[in-house]
């Protein structure tokens, strides 16, 4: 099953590398990984989206409360909560298609970020099923260039990580 | 008053009581040797290879109880340290080594003697640190020796760049240390022992499954008095021997793969198995599907992450084992359960076994049987000795045959299972207690792993004795390759060997061969009496097996017996 991590940590260097050495090392797998300090500067937020099963899960969570400069774990999967990726798609854009480009990124509410004589980019931003959406979606347009970022989480209401 | 990051170095080791070095210096670490020169109170051993020298830490660790410290120089001296730094990980062993590191400015330039040693060791320590700036560097030794010693404990590597040991700041060194991101769970919680209790009450079988947890936490005397009371078996680990007296009646000895018959019967038949300060490795469950299966599971450890790792658990316990078995022991003492009986057809069934299969073998009197030199070590020293072992048949049988009194007194390499571990970490041990026999029961290949540390035995004048159990082969290889391997000997057989005792005389230190079964009482005593660094030569049965075995893979109660 996939889950959604988010972990609170030391903003040390070398810490990533704890973190990606504790997934590799062990055999745990990372389907996407984003990283950035919070308001609290001494402090970075994780997100790792990973899967597994019940019992690896609970050995991911585990391990990285282990780490020393892991401050603290969520495992959004048992919750509500707020998912969010950003994509930006260069695409071909011929006279013929504009318009159908146009249409796709309305419909996801993404937005044109540049445009050129051949080119669209589109930055569409939203949960991985969104976003994968969007991609399928303009594929058969032509995507010339894909850059996908990590996912980031929160919790939805009150509950926060920090 | 400032100093120089070097002079904080020994202020601070100083500061958190450490009184011994094991190390060997090299170009960026100058500065912290020459502190050392103007500090006798902070001994230094120096060594002959960096591996030793953590092994040496090791082996003080596990001797004493307190951290032990390593300081090696950049760059080859850091990476020969790595095997010694996976060794004290995989059995969670307190030391704390201090690596030199190119100055900062150098980092990353491919220096002279530059390895990313925190990069290298970074998988097989608990934590790591590259000091960079003067300021950090008491605090940062602190925390060193807090993380080593505290919650599960292991190996702390802190790497310090020449130019941090010559730069100059305040010295201020922390009383406490505080850290919001490693706050180890210490207090067992009680409902869980409440459950754990009654689960007791209930069982029919239980045993109990006892780890290096117990000697790591020095709450032996707590595991006497709850078997005691309880009326309950216990085995152990290779890593809990000695946490458990090997003569008691209640004691199994060791289980899995070279455990003992009646531990392993005693296992698959529990139905309750509760495990202290232990991790269900592959080595102690065979195959785990089969593992224990009627049991319910119980499972005392500091440490979550031990926990449903191998084995589901039904019971967990997450505490320091020490504070549980207090607990736990109050808890029984108001428990209305007669004790005395509860488990009489249980402890009946485990006498069936023992007396079904005990440990053996066929005693010869024309030629040295391994098992019969651990025996010999074992009735001359009364037991009274701190034992290491190398990794292999040498380790097996001293696990089987030496009857254990006290915890600390086997030190032997169980997670890794590191050939050349014995030898330095004897030496380590000797250092921590200068006036006790300590022996290293060895084979003809691992002892020369680390051979060249009887020059450091012999310049400490530490009494070290090396016992080598010699069949020339490389025996536990050989003995798979005979039961699982057509008996092709591949490239077990060490056809060339020093003479062992001329290479201890070349070193100073006292050589002995014996070759008959009557000469290993009288050689293992005068190594005792010459109280000077020894090795004797036993010339072996050179095909002897280690008995039982569970064949890896298989159930425990499927044991090759003979």
């Amino acid at each position: 099953m996939r889950h959604t991590i988010s972990v609170l940590v030391e903003n040390k260097f070398g810490v990533l590398a704890r973190i990606s050495g504790l997934f590799s090392g062990r055999g745990f797998n990372i389907e996407s990984l984003s990283v950035a300090p919070t308001l609290d500067l001494t402090t970075s937020r994780m997100t790792i989206i990973t899967r597994g099963d019940d019992a690896i899960i609970e050995q991911v969570t585990k391990q990285l409360n282990k780490l020393i400069d892991v401050i603290k774990v969520i495992d959004f999967s048992d919750e509500d909560f707020i998912e969010r990726g950003i994509v930006l798609v260069k695409v071909n854009s011929e006279p013929n298609n504009r318009a159908e480009i146009l249409r796709m990124t309305e419909i996801f509410r993404g937005k044109v970020v540049d445009v050129s004589t051949k080119t669209y980019t589109i930055e569409v931003t939203g949960a991985e099923a969104k976003v994968s959406a969007f991609v399928e979606m303009i594929k058969p347009l032509g995507i010339i260039e894909i850059a996908r970022s990590g996912k980031i989480a929160m919790s939805r209401g009150k509950k926060t990580l920090g | 008053m400032e100093y120089t990051g070097a002079e904080i170095f020994v202020k601070s080791l100083l500061k958190q009581g450490a009184d011994l070095i094991f190390g060997y210096p090299g170009g960026v670490v100058l500065p912290i040797y020459d502190e050392l020169f103007k500090t006798p109170k902070l001994r230094h051993i120096l060594v002959r290879h960096e591996q030793g020298a953590v092994h040496m830490a090791d082996g003080f660790a596990r001797a004493n109880g307190k951290p032990g410290v390593a300081l090696v120089t950049s760059g080859p001296g850091a990476t020969n340290t790595v095997t010694g730094i996976a060794t004290a990980n995989m059995d969670s062993i307190p030391i704390v080594v201090f690596t030199g590191q190119v100055p900062t400015g150098l980092i990353g330039n491919d220096a002279f003697q530059e390895a990313d040693i925190i990069g290298i060791t970074r998988p097989c320590v608990k934590h790591s640190y590259l000091v960079r700036d003067v300021k950090d560097l008491a605090s940062t030794i602190a925390e060193a020796f807090y993380i080593a010693t505290t919650g599960r404990p292991g190996p702390v590597v802190v790497d310090l760049p020449k130019d941090v040991l010559l730069a100059k700041t305040k010295f201020e060194y922390p009383e406490t240390v505080e850290l919001r991101s490693y706050r180890p769970t210490t207090s067992a919680n009680k409902r869980q022992i409440d459950k754990l209790a009654a689960a007791l009450e209930e069982a029919k079988r239980p045993v109990l499954y006892v780890g290096g947890g117990m000697i790591l936490t020095n709450a032996a005397a707590e595991l006497k008095k709850l078997a005691h009371t309880i009326q309950a078996p216990v085995t152990m680990t290779l890593m809990g021997l000695g946490s458990f007296p090997s003569l008691d009646d209640l004691c199994l000895g060791m289980l899995g793969m070279h455990g003992t018959y009646r531990a392993n019967m005693a296992v698959t038949h529990t139905d309750l198995i509760v495990a202290l300060g232990a991790r269900f490795d592959d080595r102690v469950t065979g195959k785990l599907d089969e593992f224990a299966p009627n049991a319910k599971v119980a499972h005392v450890d500091v440490d979550p992450t031990a926990i449903s790792k191998n084995v589901p658990t039904h019971i967990p316990v997450v505490g320091d084992l020490k504070d549980a078995m207090k607990k736990l022991n109050a808890v029984i003492a108001e428990s209305k359960v007669d004790w005395k009986t509860k488990h009489k057809p249980w402890l009946a069934q485990i006498d069936e076994w023992k007396h079904a299969n005990k440990l053996e073998y066929v005693k010869k009197t024309n030629v040295i049987k391994p098992q019969f030199v651990v025996e010999e070590i074992d009735r001359v020293t009364g037991g009274d000795a701190i034992f290491t072992t190398e990794v292999g048949q040498n380790q097996m049988w001293a696990a089987q045959y030496l009857t254990l009194k006290r915890p600390r007194t086997f030190l032997t390499s169980g997670g890794l299972g590191t050939m050349g571990y014995g030898f330095p970490a004897a030496i380590g041990a000797q250092a921590a207690f200068p006036d006790k026999v300590v022996i290293d029961i060895a084979g003809d290949g691992s002892i020369q792993m680390n051979i060249q540390e009887l020059g450091t035995a012999v310049q400490q004048r530490l009494p070290v004795i090396v016992v080598i159990l010699n069949n020339g082969f490389l025996g536990m290889v050989r003995q798979w390759q005979q039961l699982f391997h057509g008996n092709r000997y591949a490239y077990t057989c060490m056809e060339s060997q020093p003479d062992f005792v001329k290479l201890a005389e070349a070193y100073g230190a006292l050589g002995i061969r014996a070759t008959k079964p009557e000469e290993v009482g009288p050689a293992l005593e005068k190594a005792i009496a010459a109280r000077r660094p020894t090795i004797i030569d036993f010339v072996v049965d050179r095909e002897e097996n280690v008995y039982p075995m569970v064949p890896a893979g298989s159930p425990l109660n499927k044991m090759l017996l003979a």
